[in-house]
């Protein structure tokens, strides 16, 4: 059993007044026990959404939720509020985009690290303090007693998203999911937390979902990467399979989109066409097709269904064959 | 801090000296004064004259104000001529500010007791029948006027319904002991339960008249504020760490909501004495309020400059306490 299965997850946002809305549309994918598995794909195509929905934090009302989410084997969203309470923090941490707007301004540190060992772990203040300042010390942030004491104004921005890091791997969750943790970062930075992540994952065992729209961020990162686009995952494959082989046209542009190292010198950077506005609906025929190169008569009126093809998951009619350019 | 504190002290000063140069003049050449008012339209060109004289109105408008500023130096603001005839500015002012002080207290208390638990439901229930109910009577509690929303509540629970007192602040029968001049908390201090009682029975419709105002702000403030927070990242996160609500709702909602309506609380303070110079008068609340408005009615000046002077000290005071309050709630404002 896998530690985390979901299965035809679907999100309607229904406003009054306004025509519903699908921004996730029967998306599945699994994380085995201290597994690494991306969600990749363009601003927009509901991964925020989907982990919002794992950790049961989408608004109550206008919502409507389908499909499945289990944890552990229990169906995380037919549980109770109280019980999801419960779950946050204990067995499912995450870890946001910006990490100052994600830090309250008038609390310290370290009330913002202890609050959530003294809800789950049932310690006092001064014990959790101890603790605390171990957890800062584990993710890198030097000094650590002192800036227990601090506020979020007073740290940099990679020392912030640390503290975060720390604060949601604080009771040792089973799953972490890290939603664009390093977008809001400088490029050093990034590259800093990214080997934080992997580090910590490694250590501490724990399953990490990494959501980003930079295929670069997975790159080094993720066993397995879920590409999603609308709504939809359009291709799954073992990283290095993805990497080597990118079979769906939209992975492969995003592919040809990213600097490579190992790319040959003048080589241009080929975006992809259009923009994810362009969107038709599922329903009839493939979402990308008003973007995709490689569109077949076919993909307007049928869409296509997601098959097993050459040692992964693909949604579409017509595959790109040739290797990627090494 | 203590700096700051200071600094914002000796601007004060400057402050009430201006102030009480153009408030001199203003009163001055209102219409009337205080011979019109103390001798009738009938009485004879001399003993107009005699009074003007003796009252010192007679002299240069530069030496009346010198004058005055000497004395006040020392303590003296002059004796009043038509509050409480012969008694000192000072005098009338002692006696009546507990009076003011208790009635504002409580107002605000009723205003910052009901318009923060409420406009905080409204805004987490938003859009439902308690929150539209809500904004509603908030625009309705700031649009009715003061004065007549105090004679509606005293023609109601007083006079119709009899429930409490139509005025004053102590029933007459009762001997209290004074201790402080705040009514309530004399009855406490002496055990005397039973002034005590009556006295809070005497506060509670002109509470309510005055109160009406800052609840109204206080909610809306606190409403726009607690909806503000709730998009927050930071709650978010907050939800994410599986924290149960009270804590939720405590330090990470209203801790950060508390800023703007620190300063509406303090702002609404300020302004407390013009709902008060009204509620006073419906109520016959014998403090600083209605001495104002008897004060213009009769052309106090020495009774006038003291009120008037004090309300603009309190008005600065209150928001220097609440610019503090900012560095004790947010720490962002602390370093600078
Ligand atoms: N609370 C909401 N109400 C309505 N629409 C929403 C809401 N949250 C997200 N959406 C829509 O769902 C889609 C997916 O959003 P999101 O998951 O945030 O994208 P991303 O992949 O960039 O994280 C977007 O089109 C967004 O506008
Ligand atoms: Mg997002």
């Amino acid at each position: 059993m896998a530690l985390l299965e979901v299965t035809d997850l679907t999100v309607v946002f229904q406003r009054r007044g306004e025509a519903p809305f699908t921004a996730v549309d029967g998306v599945s994918f699994a994380v085995e026990e201290g597994q690494t598995v991306g969600l990749v794909g363009e601003s927009g195509c509901g991964k925020s959404v989907t982990s919002l929905a794992i950790m049961g934090l989408l608004p109550r009302r206008g919502v409507r939720v389908s499909g499945s989410v289990r944890f552990e084997g229990a169906e995380l969203l037919t549980e109770s509020p109280r019980q999801m309470r419960d779950r946050r923090g204990r067995d499912l941490g995450m870890v946001f985009q910006d990490p100052l707007s994600s830090l309250n301004p008038v609390v310290s540190i370290g009330i913002q690290v202890t609050e959530v060992l003294e809800r789950h772990r049932g310690m006092s203040r001064s014990k959790a303090m101890r603790v605390a300042a171990e957890l800062l010390d584990q993710v890198g942030i030097p000094d650590p007693r002192r800036r227990l004491d601090e506020y979020p104004h007073q740290l940099s921005g990679g020392m912030r998203q640390r503290a975060l890091i720390a604060m949601a791997l604080a009771c040792q969750p089973r799953l972490l999911i890290a939603d664009e943790p390093t977008t809001a970062l400088d490029v050093t930075i990034q590259a800093q937390i990214l080997a934080l992540l992997s580090q910590l994952v490694r250590d501490t065992g724990t399953a990490l979902i990494m959501i980003t729209h930079d295929l670069g961020v997975v790159a080094g990162l993720c066993d397995e990467v879920n590409v999603l686009y609308a709504g939809r995952v359009v291709e799954r494959a073992a990283r290095h399979e993805l990497f080597a082989r990118p079979r769906h046209p939209y992975t492969h542009g995003l592919l040809s989109s990213i600097p490579r190292l190992d790319a040959p010198r003048g080589e241009r950077l080929v975006p992809i066409r259009g923009a994810v506005t362009d969107n038709i609906p599922w329903t009839q025929g493939c979402a990308f097709a008003p973007r995709c190169p490689n569109v077949l008569e076919k993909c307007l009126d049928v869409t296509p269904e997601m098959e097993e093809d050459d040692g992964r998951l693909l949604r579409c009619h017509n595959p790109v064959r040739q290797e990627v350019p090494a | 801090m203590l700096r700051y504190t200071v600094r914002r002290l000796l601007q004060l000063l400057g402050v009430v000296l201006v102030l009480s140069m153009l408030l001199f003049g203003w009163l001055r050449l209102l219409p009337g004064g205080p011979v019109s008012a103390l001798l009738g339209e009938r009485a004879t060109e001399e003993s107009r004259r005699q009074l003007t004289a003796q009252l010192g109105l007679d002299q240069p408008i530069f030496v009346q104000y010198g004058k005055f500023l000497g004395r006040a130096l020392s303590g003296d603001f002059g004796s009043s001529t038509g509050v409480q005839p012969g008694d000192a500015a000072l005098e009338v002012f002692l006696q009546r500010f507990p009076a003011t002080l208790e009635l504002s207290f409580f107002a605000i208390v009723l205003a910052v007791l009901f318009g923060i638990p409420l406009g905080y439901l409204a805004a987490r229930r938003r859009g439902t029948w308690l929150d539209n109910l809500g904004v509603v009577g908030s625009l309705v509690g700031v649009a009715v006027p003061v004065f007549f929303l105090a004679f509606l509540l005293k023609y109601v629970f007083a006079v119709e319904l009899g429930w409490l007192p139509a005025s004053g602040r102590q029933t007459g029968g009762i001997d209290a002991t004074r201790v402080t001049g705040f009514f309530v908390l004399d009855g406490l201090l002496t055990r005397e339960w039973d002034a005590a009682w009556d006295a809070l029975q005497h506060l509670v419709l002109p509470a309510m008249a005055l109160a009406t105002i800052p609840f109204a702000v206080v909610f809306r403030i606190t409403r726009a504020a607690v909806l503000d927070v709730l998009d927050e990242d930071y709650v978010r996160t907050a939800e994410s760490k599986g924290l149960t609500t009270p804590v939720i709702r405590r330090r990470h909602v209203l801790r950060n909501a508390m800023l703007p309506v620190v300063t509406t609380i303090g702002l609404q303070t300020g302004a407390l004495l013009a709902g008060a110079v009204l509620t006073e008068k419906v109520f016959a609340f014998p403090g600083l309020g209605e001495a104002l408005a008897i004060g213009f009615e009769r052309r106090d000046y020495p009774v006038l400059q003291l009120l008037i002077i004090v309300a603009a000290m309190v008005y600065v005071l209150v928001n220097l306490v609440v610019d503090l309050s900012y560095a004790v709630i947010d720490p962002r404002v602390r370093v600078r």
